[in-house]
Order: structure tokens, then sequence, then C-alpha cells
């Protein structure tokens, strides 16, 4: 319905014109400047396209045959399935939990949001600090614990032997607390009359998570998997800090294509065009998923 | 449902407090290594401090080769920037986005959700070379190079900061505004009078958010603070992080000194800053 007072329109783009002029000159234009950059040759960045590729879409075809990209893509899968399993599953977990205490849970809220506001570039400092080959957090303690003989000074290269671990580990542990108060937010608005009404037909504490929680959760989980699954793919400064240049086979997307930005300016906009179609693509499955059999939402 | 301690509350607690460590844990060991030589770092990272263990070299360090000062200025003149524009140009764009029905409206809320899904992956490389023409990338003038981390840093948050403000005008009882009409206050009166002092709470949310993205995010400054005095705090962590290699001291030191002045805040503003950085992506 139309507010009465709200009818005279002249003057509505002088607040609209800034906030979209901005967007305009910052993201949409640039989005199609890319997309056509990808078929164009670029010689510095900063210049403008030149001429066409020949054929106009050569730089997918060489994305195909470049086994560094073939890396990327792979790893930002695992990336994908870790972060979707990792992330998600151990913020229902620990929401779950938080929501069957009492006590303490507005402490566990703001404990376990922590990392999410501390930038991934210190983060992933400390974690170099925290695998460091050399008597690094996990190689102390491993020592002290005597997994590892610290009379021969036995430590474990993390870094290259258990590369794609150590990266995966930090990005998971970072985003937890993200989707912990999404969820908890969630089973926070389910209603307590119908646990209630299950407990006195004899459900159990289990039966209530299964037929109760996690039925009418379902939005909120599928808001956190789209959300692990397009920060998957945007991740950048945490495995960047870890691991510079894609180091023992870490290539991402994302720092693959920020590698290839200086030197190749051209392809870089083609993987650019890659992550966006990536992310548009996965997310609108994940959104069918989580849609589809949506008959008990409520 | 009151129950009594049990083991079942036992391990809920323990496990949940075991997360807890994890999120803790590295922070303060961070902190505390950072005030021990490297030698001390080297035999036992867990122990304290205290005593002759205590050592404040690490900070003279980096104080002494690093201008620390200049990168949190530098920073908090960017993320400061970012944080007010975003509020206002996002709030004036939301309050009609939600009030008024025209013609375009459909394709704006269109365009401002794909907004929300563009990386930046896919718009650095032209933004750079538009930058770079207008002058303001590898200029002399430390403001002009900040500029070029602002400006597209705002874009970045617009279409999210617009997305949360109108969700939260759609709320606000519209009989304040009908009252203000009445009393003839035109549209910026109405505005700045009544709908922004109401939007006080979600501006709030929408400026921490804003101000925090920038101030962490690598990835623009890379672009374009690419010398030393224009540095802010990320990069220049990044910098350290990279000549630093081996000196352990440095690095626990720098991390302290980054992530402290963001944890302090965060205490004490942590219920606006987790409902802004959660708000804006249930809604989306």
């Amino acid at each position: 319905m139309e507010a009465r007072i709200y009818k005279n329109k002249k003057l509505i783009w002088i607040f609209l014109a800034p906030a979209f002029l901005f967007m305009f000159i910052y993201l949409y234009y640039p989005f199609v400047q890319n997309i056509l950059n990808s078929f164009q040759h670029i010689k510095y960045m900063g210049t403008a396209g030149g001429e066409w590729n020949a054929p106009w879409y050569s730089n997918y075809l060489k994305l195909l045959s470049d086994p560094k990209m073939m890396t990327a893509l792979k790893n930002t899968g695992v990336m994908l399935v870790a972060t979707i399993l990792g992330q998600v599953g151990i913020a229902l977990l620990l929401a779950l939990l938080v929501s069957n205490i009492g006590a303490g849970s507005g402490f566990f809220r703001t404990v376990y949001f922590i990392p999410i506001v501390i930038s991934a570039t210190a983060l992933g400092l400390l974690f170099n600090l925290v695998f460091l080959y050399d008597k690094g957090m996990v190689n102390q303690f491993l020592q002290f614990i005597g997994y590892l003989d610290m009379e021969k000074n036995q430590l474990i290269d993390w870094k290259s032997k258990h590369a794609m671990f150590t990266m995966l580990l930090p990005v998971i542990w970072q985003y937890v607390g993200f989707y912990f108060v999404i969820l908890l937010t969630g089973i926070s608005g389910i209603p307590s009359e119908l646990y209630e009404a299950a407990t006195i037909d004899g459900a159990s504490r289990a039966q209530c998570v299964r037929y109760i929680t996690l039925p009418l959760l379902r939005n909120s989980i599928g808001t956190c998997v789209i959300l692990a699954v397009t920060g998957a793919l945007k991740v950048f400064d945490l495995p960047w800090t870890m691991f510079v240049n894609g180091m023992s086979n870490t290539w991402l997307t994302g720092t693959y294509m920020y590698s290839k930005v200086y030197s190749d300016v051209d392809y870089a906009s083609a993987i650019a065009v890659v992550i966006v179609v990536l992310g548009v693509v996965l997310s609108n499955i994940v959104n069918r998923l989580f849609k589809e059999n949506a008959d008990y939402n409520a | 449902m009151k129950k009594k301690f049990s083991i079942g509350y036992f391990v809920i607690y323990l496990f949940l407090i075991l997360w807890a460590l994890t999120t803790l844990f590295p922070l303060i060991w961070s902190v505390m290594n950072s005030f021990k030589d490297k030698k001390m770092i080297y035999s036992n990272s867990f122990s304290l401090p205290v005593g002759e263990a205590f050592s404040l070299e690490n900070y003279k360090n980096i104080f002494a080769n690093y201008n620390i000062f200049s990168a949190y200025r530098n920073s908090l003149i960017i993320s400061g920037t970012v944080a007010f524009a975003v509020i206002f140009l996002a709030s004036m764009a939301a309050y009609i986005m939600c009030r008024y029905h025209f013609r375009l409206k459909k394709l704006l809320s269109l365009l401002l959700y794909a907004g929300m899904m563009f990386p930046i992956y896919s718009t650095i490389i032209p933004v750079l070379r538009m930058q770079a023409k207008w002058g303001i990338v590898n200029s002399p003038h430390v403001g002009l190079n900040l500029l070029s981390v602002i400006l597209p840093q705002i874009a970045g948050n617009l279409s999210f900061a617009i997305i949360v403000l109108e969700g939260y005008i759609r709320t606000l009882p519209i009989d304040l505004e009908e009252s203000a009409f009445l009393e003839g206050c035109s549209m910026f009166q109405t505005y700045f009078r009544i709908v922004f002092p109401l939007c006080k709470p979600s501006i709030v949310t929408v400026g921490i958010f804003s101000f925090l993205w920038s101030y962490n995010d690598l990835f623009t400054q890379m672009f374009f603070l690419r010398t030393k005095e224009n540095w802010a705090i990320t990069i220049l962590l990044n910098n350290i992080a990279s000549k630093e290699g081996v000196n352990y001291g440095a690095l626990f030191s720098s991390v302290t000194l980054i992530v402290i002045p963001v944890l302090v805040v965060y205490l004490i503003l942590n219920k606006y800053i987790i409902k802004g950085m959660t708000v804006g992506a249930v809604k989306g």
C-alpha cells in the first residue's frame, strides 16, 4: 500500500543517486568490463583492453589446460566441502549444545565470535606460528606430550607435508562462530510449546532434536550453507598469508587469480569470471536443495 | 524443565569450554610470547613471561623499525571514512527504497542483491585501471592513495548496508513521518529529523560492520597501498610477516598490536557487532 505522504516523487533521485552512482561506477560497470576483458588482450595491469583474443575464448581454453588452475579448482572444491561440513557442522553441534544449557550461553556467543572480528591476516600469521616447523605451538605440544621425540628433536613439517590440512583448519575454525550465531538465533525462534508438547508425549531429548529442531532449522541451515559456499569461493587473506604464491600446491581460485593479476591480466579476468559463475551456480544448487522439500516448514 | 547436575551437562560444558579455548588460547598465547625473547619462545612457548623471562624488546624493535602509528592513522582514516560514507549513502537510499514506489524500484532492488554476489575479484582489475586513469593510484599524495582504497570499499559495502537498513526502516511505524508531513516537513527534513535518528540501532550495526570489514580487508589494500607511508595496518602486518620471517618475537608482538584494539572494541560493543555481522547475512 502506498502511503499518501510519499506521493511526491520529484526529489527522490537526490537520495538514491549517490549510492547507486557509486555502485554503478565501482560494481556494475567494472563487472561488465571484466567479462569483456577476459576475451581481450591486455598487456599491462592498468591499461585498457586492446584487440580481441583469437579465438575470443582462448583464455578459457587455457584455463582447461592449466595444471595450476586445475589444482586451484580441486583445492577450492575441497575447501567447499570442508567449510560446509566443518563450519556448519561444528556450528550446528555447538548451537544445539548451547541451546540446551542455561548459564553461560552469552559467554559462549561472545567468545566463539572473536575470531571473526580479527583480521584474517593476523590469524594467518598467528597460525604460521602455531604450525611452525621449528617448535611452533603444535610441534612443541606434541613434544611435551611425548608424541614426538624431544631428544632427537623430531618435528612435523605441517606446511609442506600436510599443507591442505594446515590451510583448511584455520579457515574453518575462524567462521564457526558466525554460523553458530545464525543457527542459535534460529533455534531460539522455535516456540517452546513444541518441545513441551513433545516431552509430554514422551519424546526424548534426542528425538526432540531430530524431529523438531532440525526440520525447523532447515531454512537457517540453508542460509548457512549458501554463505559457506560463497565464503569459501572468496577466501583469500588467510591462505595468502600462510601460503604465499600457492606454496606446497595450495592454490585456490582466489589466490591463483591474484598471482596472475600483474603478469597475465586478461587471464586473471577470466579466472575471476569463473569464480563468479561458480558462485552463482553453486548457490543456486544449494538453494534448490534446501527449498525443494520445504513442505514441513512453517 | 530444571535438571540438576548430571554427567550429560558435564560433557556438554566440557565440549563447549574446549571450543572456547580454541578461540581464546591462540590469542593469549600470542600475547604471552610477545613479551618473551626468542630463546624463551623456542624453549617453551607455553610458559608465562614473568620475572626474568619478561622482555619488552620485541615491542621496542617493532616500534623502531616500523611506523605503526602511521599505519593506525591511515587505517582509522580509511575505515572511518568508509563507515561514515556507507551510513549516509545507504540510509538515504534505503529510506527511499522502503517508503516510495517508483518505476525503477524492482530493477534497483535486483541490482542490490546482485551487488552482494559480486566478489571483489571480478571488479578489481577494471577498478584499478579506472582509478589509475584518474591519477589516484600510486600518487605522491598519501590522501589520494587512501582515497583509492576508500572509494571501492564504500561501493563494496553499500548493497549490504542498504538491504539491512531497508529492512529496519520497514519495522518503523509510519505515523511519525505522517505527522511530520502534516506539520509541513519536506522529504529532507523528514529524513534527517525523523527517520535517520530512529534508525540508530541499525546504523550502528552497519557502521561497525563496514568499519571492521574495511580494517581487515587485505586484498584491496594490496592493490592500492604500495609504499610505506601509505600502509594501513593490515598491509603493514603482511609486510612485517614477509620481512621478519624467523624473528618470532617480532611476529608475536605485531600480531598482538593489531589484534588488541579490535578485541577491546569488540568486547565493549559485542552485541552490536554480532548482530551487525549476521543480520545482513540472514536477510540476504
